[in-house]
């Protein structure tokens, strides 16, 4: 499948420290990238050096094939969802909609604005000014301004961030939609794991402006390949130099089965979460960890004595520092 | 303490008033001594009439407004540059004409005029007010524009430029839409500043280039007719008002 | 970006260069020049005006700027720190009381000098009014004293010094007053102890916003005072005016702008914060 946005050796260096570092990747067209992290690992940065609004040091950005790294931010083809959404104050929605559309002629840009605004569900609020609706409807508009100008990549610097829970969750959905609806290929940044792995179809995990890893969410949550990649995204057991995930982490109130690795460990707070409940333990060597199993499986009582298993193949091992 | 304080700036307020409510007071005094004697408007009248009084109002006027102009928009081109990049130079030179003593910038200006002049065969008069003037109030504009920049999201410029717009058009379809009124309150402030300025004007004015400042000082040091009460009481509550004006644009 | 930036930044950098740079490396020229018969400025080049500044009359002169300014300085602190005080106690009606204390000040500087004299002079208001109460018999020299520059010049310039002691005051945290007062200090107390400490930021600032326009004050000088007030300001215009003495005046012109440079250089060091 050819790649809509390559990133070669993209260096990006501030006085004191190096926010982008070698970074290399490649988004499918058509795919849903996203570029986890936490925060100062240089995400944004990234970001940002494919808009262009800041330049790179060194290394190539090539957009369809064509590097672009030298060009304006108005020669690029990708648009950005900022993550204060940066609506201008005194245009209406509709304004803010048709701002990108200033060179068509004028049926053309009614008729694209109002499609744009339709698709993200915003009609009959074309002659607001973004002080008079909703933070979940401003993120709308922000969508509808860059979806409108047909962008090659959409670019979103943590656009969900500024949104409550409630929210997040029902627009997490509405933005898998549209990527699918539109078929843009978008560029997603984030801190949230749980959003990444939600709505990904690949994701780089990014360290001190390093990609650690990319690969599906699958792939990153299952075969993590650095002890970072393993602990940032989902919970991570560490037992003996091993990581198991809770879910794997199975509680025996006798022996385990023949074949599997254990620990011996003592209950200690056990949390009811409707569906499972999370049994945290305290190993011999004096370690927490957290098990995690289907409620029926779990009534267990702190203090109790218990067997800890997991399977091999559960679990990650890593020889090198990660 | 409370109410020792409460005392004590009413105290300050009557010292801060006084002066001005007296000498507009005494504009509608019946009489020329500082004596009350009815209320008169003759006074008024008298200034009205006064032929040199319209001439120099109307050269303070001219000037004001050329002089405005030019300050503007020099000004918020330059704050907005400033904005994006710092430049330590004009910066520099910025709080040099900041704290330049008037005396210093008209004589200096002076001596600049007269060795032009010699080169190019002009004379003093209104375009060397409206230089000076330019000079001393572009620093206002400056700082009131990039005032109101600071309070701006850097976000909306940089959405401009992804959507599309070249760096000019995303100034004056962004950025100068919201900055106007800074812009309007350094316009009315530079306004005030240069009609009302007599050291620098009295140094580079020609002799047809007199300005209303320039009249009233005459007129304060020879003391003779209250018609300069009259002048200005005018004076004072246009530029009081301009001045309320432009302060509630600078919060808008 | 850049051209856009530069095309920007032309028309300031022009009025600057042209009518600020140049005029003042104009009297920089000229005071190293002679002064010429008729006025103006001839060759040879002599560093005779900046040596006459050393003299006694002119270093009086001087002395007497600079102590009218300290004396415009101190006495604006000493009436503006209560009225700052009250201000930032004042409430919701605050910006009413700021807007009060302003507005004389945005009005006319020359009208507000006049002002003075209309109050000061042998004919003026409060002469008469002292007359017409009968305290007083014939009038008092008021006008074209010292007394009378230093009233025009704190009554120019109070302002200056109450905005950025209430800015400061304004700031303060009122938790530790309540907290002084906890641990037993009387009002006058933690107003000595605490409250003007803490407000020395202001203070400093208002002081700098008072001395410096201070020593360059012409007008108020030049309209209120007589022949015991003549200022660095008066000096200066009356050398490019009357004396004819271009040389001179640019000597003195520049060591006014040296010594002012030198203390914003100073206090800018000191506060590690720029004015614009």
């Amino acid at each position: 499948m050819a790649s809509v946005l390559e990133l070669e050796e993209v260096c990006k260096e501030y006085p004191g420290h190096r926010a982008v570092d070698r970074v290399s990747l490649e988004i499918p067209k058509g795919a849903f990238f996203s570029l986890l992290g936490p925060s100062g690992c240089g995400k944004t940065t990234t970001l940002r050096l494919v808009a262009g609004f800041e330049q790179a040091d060194s290394g190539e950005i090539r957009l369809n094939g064509a590097a672009i790294q030298h060009l304006k931010p108005y020669q690029r083809s990708v648009s950005t969802v900022f993550q204060n959404y940066a609506l201008f104050p005194h245009l209406t929605v509709r304004g803010n909609v048709e701002f990108g559309l200033k060179h068509r002629p004028a049926e053309e840009r009614e008729r694209r604005a109002r499609e744009a605004i339709e698709m993200v569900r915003l009609r009959g609020k074309e002659e607001r000014r973004p002080a008079e609706i909703s933070g979940g409807e401003r993120q709308r508009v922000a969508l509808a301004r860059s979806l409108v100008v047909e962008p090659e990549v959409l670019l979103l610097d943590e656009p969900l961030a500024a949104l409550d829970p409630s929210l997040r969750k029902q627009m997490r959905s509405e933005l898998k939609d549209l990527q699918r609806r539109t078929g843009i290929s978008f560029l997603f940044v984030t801190h949230d794991q749980e959003e990444a792995l939600a709505l990904s179809d690949r994701i780089g995990v990014m360290r001190d402006g390093r990609i650690e890893q990319t690969g599906t969410p699958e792939e990153i949550y299952l075969l993590p390949r650095t002890r970072f990649v393993a602990g940032f995204v989902g919970a991570m057991n560490w037992i003996g130099g091993a990581g198991v995930r809770p879910e794997s982490l199975r509680v025996a109130r006798g022996a385990a089965p023949s074949g599997a690795r254990r620990a011996a460990a003592e209950v200690g707070a056990v949390s009811f979460l409707g569906n499972l409940v999370h049994v945290g333990a305290r190993l011999e060597d004096g370690a927490s960890v957290t098990a995690e199993v289907p409620r029926p499986d779990g009534a267990f009582r702190t203090g109790e004595r218990i067997t800890l298993w997991w399977t091999p193949a559960d679990e990650v091992r890593f020889s090198d520092e990660g | 303490m409370r109410r020792l304080l409460g005392l004590y700036a009413a105290g300050v307020y009557a010292f801060l008033h006084l002066p001005l409510a007296a000498l507009i007071l005494f504009s509608f005094n019946a009489s020329r001594f500082t004596v009350w004697e009815g209320f008169s408007l003759r006074w008024y009248r008298a200034a009205f009439g006064d032929a040199q009084l319209a001439e120099a109002a109307a050269n303070s006027l001219l000037i004001g407004l050329a002089a405005t102009a030019v300050a503007t928009a020099a000004g918020t081109l330059c704050g907005y540059a400033l904005w994006k990049r710092r430049s330590g130079l004009v910066a520099a030179a910025l709080h040099l004409s900041l704290v330049t003593p008037e005396i210093v910038t008209g004589v200096s200006l002076l001596a600049f005029y007269q060795w032009v002049f010699r080169f190019a065969g002009l004379r003093l008069g209104t375009h060397t007010v409206i230089g000076a003037h330019v000079t001393f109030c572009l620093v206002f504009v400056v700082i009131a524009v990039m005032a109101r920049l600071r309070t701006l999201d850097p976000a909306l410029e940089e959405a401009a430029l992804d959507l599309g717009a070249s760096e000019w058009r995303a100034f004056r379809e962004v950025t100068l839409p919201l900055l106007w009124p800074a812009v309007a309150a350094g316009a009315l402030l530079a306004f005030t500043i240069s009609f009302d300025d007599y050291v620098v004007t009295s140094l580079v004015a020609g002799v047809d280039s007199e300005t209303l400042p320039m009249v009233i000082y005459a007129m304060a040091k020879r003391g003779v007719s209250p018609a300069v009460n009259a002048v200005s009481a005018v004076i004072v509550t246009a530029l009081g008002a301009l001045i309320l004006v432009s302060e509630r644009l600078r919060r808008a | 970006m850049n051209r856009l930036r530069a095309v920007f930044l032309l028309p300031s950098t022009l009025v600057l260069c042209v009518l600020v740079a140049a005029p003042l490396a104009i009297i920089l020229s000229y005071s190293v020049l002679t002064r010429g018969a008729y006025g103006g400025v001839e060759l040879p080049l002599s560093l005779e005006s900046w040596l006459r500044l050393a003299d006694p009359l002119y270093l009086g002169i001087l002395a007497r700027t600079v102590a009218m300014a300290a004396a415009v300085t101190a006495l604006c602190l000493a009436l503006g720190f209560p009225l700052a005080l009250f201000l930032s106690r004042a409430g919701n009606r605050k910006n009413l009381y700021l807007h009060l204390v302003m507005l004389p000040f945005w009005t006319s500087f020359l009208v507000r000098t006049y002002a003075w004299m209309f109050l000061l002079r042998d004919t003026g208001l409060i002469n008469t009014t002292l007359i017409w109460l009968g305290l007083i018999q014939e009038p008092l020299s008021l006008l074209y004293t010292p007394g009378a520059v230093l009233a025009g010049l704190v009554y120019g310039h109070l302002p200056f010094m109450v905005l950025p002691l209430y800015a400061a005051l304004e700031r303060m945290d009122r938790s530790l007053l309540e907290a002084a007062a906890d641990l037993g200090a009387q009002p006058w107390e933690s107003l000595a102890r605490v409250v003007i400490p803490l407000a020395s930021p202001g203070i400093r600032a208002g002081a700098v916003l008072v001395f410096i326009p201070c020593l360059g004050a012409y007008l108020t000088p030049d309209l209120l005072g007589g022949s015991k007030t003549v200022m660095a300001g008066n000096l200066i215009q009356n050398q490019f005016t009357h004396a004819r003495d271009w040389p001179f005046g640019s000597a003195a012109s520049l060591a006014l702008m040296a010594v002012i440079l030198v203390l914003l250089a100073v206090w800018v060091r000191r506060e590690k914060e720029p004015l614009l």
